[in-house]
């Protein structure tokens, strides 16, 4: 590949590129849908092409294409400088890449079983054992079991010396389960919504036990079809590493992306309240309890890499510390602004696509202390909140909603009855200083979601959000009317 | 064959699959081919950021034996990585369980499917990275003239759909695609929101939307928080394309039907007798679209009668349970999520803007929805923010902005509580197609929150 590479940035540079870099991507995947006990879909997928992205007069310009030829590779470049040079004309401030020692080697995600290597018929028994688990519950109107996996090569070559060559495999699986029963329609999940996901092999796929877990889930959905209504008020909540994963990502990864703070996604999924004059002087953002990182060394994080796509090393930077607001996730270009180095968050979602800043794995670290049974016990009065059902946040990340798909009413320390429909609500900083319990070790867990949308065009990220569970005093559950 | 360049040619290679997949065994076949050629400037700050372009094309394989059903996709289109295809589509069929709902795929429908000379333009197909600047610094010069700040994208797209299958379905037509949408943002927390989207780039009006998102943000300039609670609306158009984006994610398809998890019972009321919504890929108001990705000509379907729930999308397999024919709604295989409306138009009332907002003794105009997201989709109960731009009216007029609010409302009531509906429209990029509406009138939606903006 050392000859196209070299060829699209000898391309870009003899055309006018004061830096260039190249990608070339070869991703496959595939997918198994089984539904209601029938196998929905199966689907494999092959992709390949390149993206050149080059700085001409300080401005952008990218091109890409899946024809990899070397003729194909002279038109993008010359494509890419030419749209520079259109960037150019509206330009008020020249980009500037922080200095980073070229990037050499190859990273692999480590795999035990190589998941493309596992018979399809395997794969396909397993999900139809849960499935069959699931659909054979009394009132359940649906079932659905998917299982996906998909490997990038990926080499990276830069106008600077680098060169960077790998290889990263992402597994993921779950199940869901439906009831529904007049206008009343209750989903449970697992292992949690959308499924579990990793950078693994097949054997994070077992170890996942599908069918062991499917028959308690069906049964719970039933049940919550005549579960009382989740009371509303203000309240302590408990919530499990299923729905912390998700209110992480949304409330404390996205505000931490500096692309955001400096408004380049202002018209698309918007800005942050975390403004850089907020960046060590001291903001509170969470209790003394939360540390919060973004590691994208995280062993089986779905944002774990040798290096980013721009070249730059992977490594753990700091977001919150004891509660304060300490680093953002950044890049060549940004990170300069605020006086540091990148980062190393510049991701593409293939070829197609330049990298833009995201999250790798966004990690709330645990406090040794108590598990989340202790938590629990360790609760009066409250609610334990389980498996994401919707989300949604302002465009400045700081008023969030989120639903689950269950709570569990907790009396005097111990977990018991079912609510359906639970919601709760809060401003960003506000919630997360009320915390008062974070889970040690024994809940920590990876999880992840491989549909991160950000970016115009499009662009679908996988992300790792290693929790373990936490409490929340006085928060507003129970939001809207039905 | 070298890799195609237009229609009529991927229509060649597409025939070229098929013969290998009956050489391989195939009952039936079915070949889809999407290829598209697409760019985008982006500008924040008043000045371009990013600028892209790409030329992908991806070619999807639906092996069938049987029942039994495979699919894979590539995107190299070599001999070698074309036999692999077969191959492999063919051996996923060979190890699935049967598909007991699977009847055949689609036949040719009763008639040649009509081009639809609309659905194209060569102005956007040859658009170049020039044009798009052109068009963005048009945007900031209204944003520098207002002294506020721009930001946004301005994409241009060329997408060639072509669908082959066995039993001899030919379908294949390029179509285009524009949209530019910018935000403005200016001191004291001001923010405006504009959007156009075309067939033809050249048709879109760059100064006229950098004038109204600056106006607006200028408009938005230090908003006062507000009590959440009930509040009749007006809904610009740009928030009423969430609605028809939800309603057709959560209702509108047969398969949500069948599966119990819709809204939707034909012939059963749900919205006021001023809502009429239909799907209609022919409509030149919006992004035609001849055919489905089954390669099924688009019906024009009424899913929504003066408030009346009259009609589903399907595809082929959801009318084969049906027992009825494909409306050619179908996406790409496999797809476990079903059919779906992607040309959704409201019909139009007889209301100007003012009219609307005059109708507001005391309400809120809602310019759009932020990061909207079913709470209980049958229910249609669905949670978001306003964003750029959230006005306090009284005695009909607008008095002045407010900071955003969250609703948790349900788009049924919402529906049911539409009392007029403006006279204009827009066509606008919804979630996964072009949507056509006027802006509503609605006498109550449900604010939940607020944040501090």
């Amino acid at each position: 590949m050392r000859d196209l590479t070299e060829r699209a940035l000898s391309t870009a540079t003899v055309r006018g590129a004061t830096y260039a870099d190249v990608r070339i991507v070869h991703r496959v995947d595939e997918s198994i849908t089984v539904k209601s006990g029938r196998v929905e879909g199966v689907a494999s997928g092959e992709s390949e092409g390149f993206g050149i992205r080059v700085l001409v007069d300080g401005a952008w310009g990218f091109a890409s294409s899946h024809r990899l030829d070397g003729n194909e590779i002279d038109r993008v470049a010359a494509d890419a400088v030419r749209i520079a040079r259109a960037s150019a004309t509206a330009l008020r401030h020249r980009v500037q890449l922080d200095d980073r020692p070229p990037a050499h080697g190859t990273y692999a995600t480590p795999v035990v079983e190589d998941p493309f290597a596992v018979s399809l018929e395997t794969k396909i028994g397993e999900l139809l054992a849960a499935d069959k688990v699931a659909s054979s519950v009394r009132g359940i109107a649906f079932t659905e079991s998917t299982y996906a996996a998909m490997r990038s090569h990926t080499i990276f070559a830069a106008s600077d010396g680098s060169y960077t060559d790998q290889t990263i495999t992402h597994v993921g699986s779950g199940i869901e389960t439906n009831a529904i029963e007049g206008d009343e329609h209750q989903r449970r999940s697992y292992p949690d919504a959308g499924g579990g996901w990793q950078s693994a092999g097949y054997d994070y796929i077992r170890g996942l036990r599908l069918a062991d877990h499917a028959g308690a889930l069906s049964e719970e959905a039933v049940e919550l079809l005549s579960a009382p209504q989740c009371p509303s008020g203000n309240m302590t909540i408990v919530l499990d590493p299923s729905q912390l994963y998700l209110q992480v990502h949304e409330s404390c990864g996205h505000p931490t992306e500096l692309d955001r703070v400096f408004g380049t996604e202002a018209s698309y999924a918007g800005t942050s309240f975390l403004t850089t004059d907020k960046l060590d002087a001291g903001f509170r953002y969470g209790s003394d309890l939360i540390d919060i990182v973004a590691d994208a060394t995280a062993p089986g994080g779905l944002g774990t890499f040798g290096w980013d796509d721009e070249g730059v090393a992977a490594q753990a930077v700091p977001l919150i510390k004891e509660g304060i607001f300490v680093g953002y996730l950044s890049s060549r270009e940004t990170a300069p602004r605020i006086g540091r180095q990148s980062g190393g968050a510049m991701r593409a979602d293939g070829w197609n696509r330049i990298p833009l800043i995201r999250m790798t794995n966004i990690n709330l670290l645990p406090r040794p202390g108590m598990s989340l049974d202790e938590i629990v016990a360790d609760t009066d009065d409250g609610l334990y909140l389980r498996s994401n059902r919707s989300w949604s946040i302002d465009d400045r990340r700081l008023n969030f909603q989120f639903a689950t798909e269950v709570a569990y009413e907790i009396k005097g320390g111990k977990k018991g009855r079912l609510f359906k429909n639970p919601t709760y609500t809060g401003i960003t900083y506000e919630f997360w200083r009320s915390c008062d319990a974070v889970g040690d070790e024994r809940s920590y867990v990876m999880l992840g979601t491989p549909n991160c949308g950000k970016g115009e065009p499009g662009q679908t990220g996988h992300v790792g959000h290693a929790v373990p569970g936490a409490r929340f005093r006085n928060v507003q559950v129970g939001v809207g009317k039905w | 064959m070298n890799e195609p360049n237009d229609a009529a040619e991927w229509l060649v290679l597409a025939e070229e699959v098929l013969d290998l997949a009956a050489k391989g065994g195939a009952s039936q076949a079915e070949v889809v081919v999407q290829a598209d050629d697409a760019a985008l400037t982006r500008f924040a700050n008043s000045e371009i950021h990013q600028n892209v372009a790409e030329s992908d094309a991806r070619l999807s394989l639906r092996f069938i034996s049987g029942q039994r059903i495979g699919v894979a996709a590539t995107g190299r289109f070599d001999p070698a990585a074309l036999k692999a295809l077969v191959e492999t589509a063919g051996a996923i069929a060979r190890n699935v369980e049967p598909n007991a709902d699977f009847v055949s795929l689609p036949g040719p429908g009763p008639r040649p499917i009509p081009d639809l000379p609309g659905a194209y333009s060569a102005a956007t197909a040859e658009a170049t990275p020039e044009l798009r600047a052109e068009g963005v610094r048009a945007v900031i010069a209204q944003a520098d003239r207002a002294e506020v700040t721009a930001y946004g994208s301005f994409a241009t797209t060329t997408e060639t759909i072509t669908v082959a299958n066995s039993l001899g379905v030919r379908a294949s037509a390029a179509r285009t695609w524009s949209q530019l949408i910018t935000v403005s943002m200016g001191p004291g927390g001001g923010s405006g929101y504009a959007e156009a989207a075309a067939v033809d780039a050249t048709t879109i009006d760059a100064g006229a939307l950098g004038q109204e998102a600056s106006d607006r943000a200028l408009a938005t300039v230090d908003a006062v928080a507000i009590e959440p609670g009930d509040y009749p609306v007006v809904l610009d158009t740009y928030a009423v394309v969430d609605m028809m984006d939800m309603l057709g994610y959560l209702g509108f398809s047969a398969l949500a039907v069948q599966e119990g998890r819709s809204f939707v019972e034909i012939g059963k009321r749900v919205g006021s007798e001023l809502v009429t919504i239909r799907d209609d890929g022919a409509d030149p108001a919006g992004l035609p679209m001849a055919f489905d990705y089954e390669g099924v000509e688009k019906q024009r379907v009424e899913l929504m009668t003066r408030g009346v729930c009259t009609g589903l999308v399907y595809d082929g397999q959801t009318a084969a349970h049906d027992g009825v024919r494909s409306t050619g709604h179908g996406l790409p295989a496999p797809n476990s999520y079903g059919p779906f409306p992607l040309n959704m138009v409201m019909e139009a009332g007889t209301s100007s803007r003012d009219e609307l907002i005059g109708g507001l003794e005391r309400g809120l105009l809602v310019t759009r929805f932020h990061y909207t997201n079913p709470v209980h989709p049958k229910l249609a109960i669905v949670t978001g923010m306003t964003r750029d731009g959230t006005f306090l009216v009284e005695g009909g007029k607008i008095v002045g902005p407010v900071r955003n609010l969250r609703s948790t409302q349900s788009y049924l009531d919402a529906l049911a509580g539409v009392s007029a509906v403006g006279r204009d429209r827009r066509c606008l990029k919804g979630f996964l197609g072009g949507v056509v509406v006027p802006a509503v009138r609605i006498d109550s939606w449900t604010f939940t929150g607020a944040t501090e903006h």
